[in-house]
């Protein structure tokens, strides 16, 4: 909890406001009107609300299970699982997939380690740059990597590294960097340097410390971290699409989209049966991600950056 | 930057363990050591297209092989600003930034965050639930999800057909139909970045403005707003940065047309650079649109103290 807190860094999410955000807390009762026409118009707003947020998965759920779906989702009440068996064969859905988790997975890794070294000295050390470094690193989290893509392509296509994994997931992990940098020293600075001086006094150096202490102490925070960036990549699409050009490389989220665009008679049961295969591990994911920060609320706090 | 830049170079210099008490220089360098593997990856494939990206704005260079690469000075801009379409892109990403983002999920998050404060857990946990939903599925997903809901035999043309009003509504409002989209995926985080900074506002102000016969939107209007001011002012240049740069949701459902109709700066740039092979004129593009995301980043970390550091 501490770290979560840690990560929010910011005024608008004080750890106070951490308790009592489930259940109606004291102000509850004074600004929503539990009665009269008042509560009647909240309930109609937030049951138009539900439903403009439910109605678009409507196809996407409908359709995956149904025969001879088009793009409405009015139900036929033929189920099947023919979609799913259709789309379930290496080309379609198994190879992308795989592609996606060594992408992900490899960028998650990779700035994961690259951040946990980082952060140590930036939490440890007073260091006469930290301030300015900190405050690059918290401005470049800001830079829309879309408008990148198009100088890192050029420069990619110079040294002959595009089509190819590896750099692939270097660029992704460098991408990824500035906000899990920022994360990861926020969750560091919740471990106290108390515990490592018994550690320094007996001998151990600065790896040793992190190996030993700190990064046992702040696993929850390292998981989160990791998480985080492996659900980030895991949905991007633009930059495998401009650097992977081969289709045996991309991952789901470009091949999805190349499944969608090049057929003329595109087999819509399909393409929502896959749609909900690729998505199905992120929202695990997010699940654990809110189980380890305490509750969706505290996200925000990670987020924000 | 310049930190990016210097530290690797000044850690290759001298071998060091990280060693504990060996001098002052040693002892920093050995400090900083752990930074090197970030920062040589942030240098190489960050900073250095940025760089790149400058130089590149000021060229000719194409992808249509022609090995040479001739420096034009502000050609490519000069040429950007009199090109009809790249001026209509920008104003279509300032509708499609200030129609989803800066009134879409901010006024729904911030209406959502209201309504919910204090309901009843199970329609706190399904609606919440649901909104989040909508923004952890991945961009082409939701995507697909979108046009299917408003394709001319979709949902929602099955729904108004009964009122004969269904249109196809790719074709005839593509703005609409993207920005719509946009703030139904894009809502959860302004909802909760407001529900955290709602809980946040002292009861007791409320309840004095209440005793003091202040109604619900006074309330509202002159307590809680101006509480939560800073979480607005911030919320707001988040969800303006991670909308400025929006392509997949976009390229999904209209592919920036019919014609150029959706066409916003990132997907103008992308058929510059990618279709139309114009590396140059593209990354002039994209260096306008750093420099744009740029200015937001800035004032948002004016926003936001470092507390320690």
């Amino acid at each position: 909890m501490s770290a979560a807190d840690a990560v929010a860094g910011q005024p608008a999410v004080p750890v106070r406001a951490r308790r009592g955000r489930r259940g109606p807390g004291p102000a509850a009762g004074i600004t929503s009107p539990a009665r009269g026409p008042a509560a009647l118009i909240t309930y109609a707003v937030l049951a138009l609300l539900f439903l403009a947020f439910l109605l678009p998965f409507a196809w996407l759920l409908l359709s995956s299970v149904e025969t001879g779906s088009g793009l409405s989702a009015t139900p036929t009440w033929h189920f099947t699982l023919a979609n799913f068996k259709a789309v379930l064969n290496v080309d379609t859905v198994f190879r992308p997939m795989l592609n996606s988790l060594i992408l992900s997975g490899g960028t998650a890794v990779l700035t994961v380690a690259a951040a946990a070294l980082a952060a140590y000295p930036l939490s440890r050390f007073q260091l006469r740059f930290r301030k300015p470094f900190l405050y690059t690193i918290l401005f470049a989290t800001g830079l829309p990597i879309t408008a990148i893509m198009v100088p890192v392509y050029s420069l990619y296509a110079k040294v002959n590294l595009t089509d190819s994994i590896p750099a692939t997931i270097l660029f992704m992990s460098a991408s990824s960097l500035p906000f899990a940098i920022w994360m990861t020293k926020n969750f560091m600075d919740g471990v106290p340097v108390s515990l490592e001086e018994a550690a320094w006094t007996d001998g151990a150096n600065w790896f040793q410390s992190l190996w030993r202490i700190v990064l046992p102490l702040m696993a929850p925070g390292i998981v989160v971290v990791f998480i985080f960036t492996f659900v980030l990549q895991w949905g991007n699409f633009f930059i495998p699409f401009i650097l992977l050009l081969s289709p045996d490389k991309q991952p789901a989220s470009v091949t999805i989209y190349t499944f969608f665009s090049q057929y003329g008679q595109v087999a819509y049961g399909q393409l929502a049966a896959f749609s909900i295969l690729y998505t199905a591990p992120v929202v695990m994911l997010y699940g654990v991600l809110s189980k380890f920060l305490g509750g969706a609320f505290n996200l925000t706090g990670a987020v924000k950056g | 930057m310049t930190v990016a830049t210097q530290s690797p170079r000044q850690a290759a210099r001298t071998p060091s363990r990280g060693a504990r008490r060996p001098g002052r220089g040693r002892r920093l360098v050995g400090r900083l050591l752990p930074l090197a593997p970030a920062l040589l990856l942030l240098a190489v494939f960050f900073a250095g297209p940025l760089l790149w990206s400058v130089y590149t704005a000021f060229t000719d260079m194409a992808l249509s092989g022609s090995a040479a690469v001739h420096f034009t000075g502000l050609t490519n801009f000069r040429r950007m600003f009199s090109d009809p379409s790249f001026v209509q892109s920008l104003e279509l990403t300032v509708l499609f930034v200030v129609g989803s983002a800066v009134i879409g999920q901010n006024c729904l998050g911030l209406l959502l965050a209201l309504l919910l404060r204090g309901r009843r857990q199970v329609i706190r946990t399904s609606i919440t639930g649901l909104v989040i939903g909508a923004w952890v599925v991945p961009e082409v997903v939701a995507g697909f999800a979108w046009y299917a809901f408003l394709y001319k035999t979709g949902t929602l043309n099955s729904i108004l057909g009964h009122f004969g009003l269904s249109q196809n509504w790719l074709y005839t409002t593509p703005m609409l139909a993207v920005i719509l989209a946009n703030t139904w995926r894009g809502t959860a985080f302004s909802m909760l970045v407001y529900s955290a900074a709602l809980s946040d506002v002292p009861p007791e102000l409320l309840e004095a403005a209440a005793v003091d016969g202040a109604s619900g939107w006074a309330r509202l209007r002159y307590v809680t707003l101006p509480l939560i001011r800073r979480a607005i002012v911030s919320n707001l240049m988040l969800i303006t940065l991670q909308t400025l740069a929006s392509f997949g949701l976009i390229y999904v459902m209209t592919g920036g047309g019919p014609g150029t109709a959706s066409s916003t700066t990132p997907l103008y740039m992308y058929q510059q650079a990618f279709q139309f092979y114009q590396l140059g004129y593209g990354t002039a593009m994209a260096l306008v649109l750093l420099v744009l995301g740029a200015l937001f980043s800035l004032i948002y970390l004016r926003l936001i103290k470092l507390e320690d550091a």
